[in-house]
């Protein structure tokens, strides 16, 4: 059993994570460039009308940031389950679950924040005026982060499964669907001049309570696959 | 309390016996009271003012997006049962009903696109509740692909169980926003006539039907879960012995 206080613990694990994380810069960087390759797609396949393509831009960029988001989190515990690091967590005497914050924590500043700092560059591009970037990048915040908390017990469950990745996609995507449709709405809605308070709140919310019971389930997860 | 019953239940080889006996005790209702309906609704019930005779697939359509939830309900209790009092059995009921659910669900969402091509004129539209039960057979497809990419038994069951749990705290949600994403977008052009306040004449066959496909399930649920222990105590004695006599 160890001596250090469960938040110094939850410090250390989150900026061993970030270390960890940016010794490769090239997978911090993917995610940002494959959601600008998606959000690429749209205009060549739809249409170069930026007047059209605004009126899609809030659907475009959130199915765009939620395909980026699923493809990091394959790798959310893989490297620790097959170092053995996971067990040493389990049998640190560390609540799991605060652990689990820390490890999600470090997993959206790698990837969901570098999503929603590009987000207002791909957002031009689509068309979507000046005084709405304030809502792409709001409803893309807290949206990542509903992503990683929910993509977190997915990754969990699927932990050193083979062909885990389609799976987890699979498992993560229905629960993701209603931050899905607030986040777009609340892009929308400042498109076109509406006060998105209301679909920003219902995102903060849903922030809250995933990050409130996620860990618990992410926890039970990690027990049953390390096992 | 005494809770040495609860055991006993819980034991495989009385289970397997008890459901063996059950069974038909469901399925017999079951198989009288939907034909009952069937005939109420199809025959008896007079033609909707608007609908004419289309409505009338609204006797399997609606029983079978009651139990897609009932189903995903029962499912979710009995893997926390499971979880929590680790018991196996009700691992089994759990891993026996996902499959039954995942049908009832598609049969809600046939019956449902079915009936929107006389009514809407299309095959499909983003309607609320058409929604939902899309998102929920995502669901259902979810816990199924979980459980068959898990090898060790007892691993999938646990995997499974906390992925219902989280499925079921996530239901309510899901089936608000997508009640609010369908008013936002559309206004309320389909009403799918509402709740129609429906005629006695009408509504009998429809509660008979749902009587019906609820024991239909207790039938299949006893019968799969009879399978489900079979293949899971393959290598148990109780079963040679209750198989050979």
């Amino acid at each position: 059993m160890s001596n250090t206080p469960a938040a110094d613990a939850v410090w250390l694990m989150y900026r061993r994570d970030l270390v960890l994380a940016f010794r490769h810069w090239d997978q911090v960087a993917q995610p940002v460039v494959f959601f600008a390759m998606v959000t690429t797609l749209f205009p060549l396949s739809l249409s170069p009308e930026l007047g059209e393509l605004r009126q899609l831009a809030g659907g475009v960029l959130w199915v765009a940031a939620l395909l980026a988001a699923l493809l990091g989190l394959e790798f959310l515990f893989r490297a620790d389950h097959a170092d053995g690091s996971l067990e040493q967590m389990l049998l640190s005497g560390q609540p799991l679950a605060l652990l689990a914050i820390a490890k999600g924590a470090a997993h959206w500043t790698v990837c969901g924040l570098p999503l929603v700092l590009v987000s207002p560059l791909l957002a031009i591009g689509l068309g979507v005026p000046t005084d709405a970037l304030c809502a792409v990048v709001l409803s893309l915040a807290l949206g990542t982060g509903i992503l990683s908390a929910l993509g977190a017990i997915g990754a969990a469950l699927t932990l050193g499964l083979r062909r885990g990745s389609m799976l987890l996609s699979l498992l993560v995507l229905p629960l993701a669907m209603p931050a899905l449709i607030f986040g777009a709405r609340a892009i929308d809605m400042a498109i076109h001049g509406d006060v998105t308070r209301g679909p920003l709140l219902l995102l903060g919310a849903m922030l809250v309570l995933a990050l409130t019971l996620a860990p618990l389930a992410v926890a039970a997860a990690l027990r049953i696959s390390a096992e | 309390m005494n809770w040495t019953w609860m055991h006993k239940f819980a034991s495989p080889p009385h289970a397997y016996r008890l459901a063996g006996r059950l069974a038909p005790w469901f399925g017999w209702p079951a198989f009288l009271l939907i034909i009952t309906g069937l005939y109420g609704g199809l025959v008896l019930a007079p033609a909707d003012y608007q609908q004419g005779d289309a409505f009338r697939i609204l006797y399997v359509h609606a029983p079978s997006a009651w139990m897609s939830m009932f189903i995903y309900a029962t499912l979710a209790v009995a893997a926390a049962i499971g979880l929590i009092w680790r018991i196996k059995l009700a691992h089994a009921v759990a891993a026996a009903s996902a499959p039954v659910g995942a049908w009832f669900t598609f049969l809600a969402l046939a019956t449902g696109s079915i009936w929107g091509k006389p009514m809407w004129g299309t095959w499909w539209v983003w309607d609320a509740r058409l929604t939902s039960e899309l998102i929920l057979l995502f669901l259902y497809a979810g816990l199924i692909a979980l459980r068959a990419s898990i090898e060790d038994r007892e691993r999938a069951d646990r995997a499974a169980a906390v992925l219902a749990i989280v499925g079921i705290v996530n239901l309510p949600i899901i089936h608000y926003s997508v009640y609010w994403w369908n008013t936002l977008h559309q206004g309320a052009t389909i009403t799918k006539l509402g709740k129609p306040s429906i005629t006695g004449d009408m509504l009998w066959p429809l509660l008979v039907m749902m009587v019906g496909f609820n024991l239909y399930y207790g039938a299949v649920l006893m019968t799969r879960l009879r399978a489900e222990i079979l293949r899971r105590e393959r290598d148990a004695s109780w079963l040679r012995t209750e198989l050979v006599s």
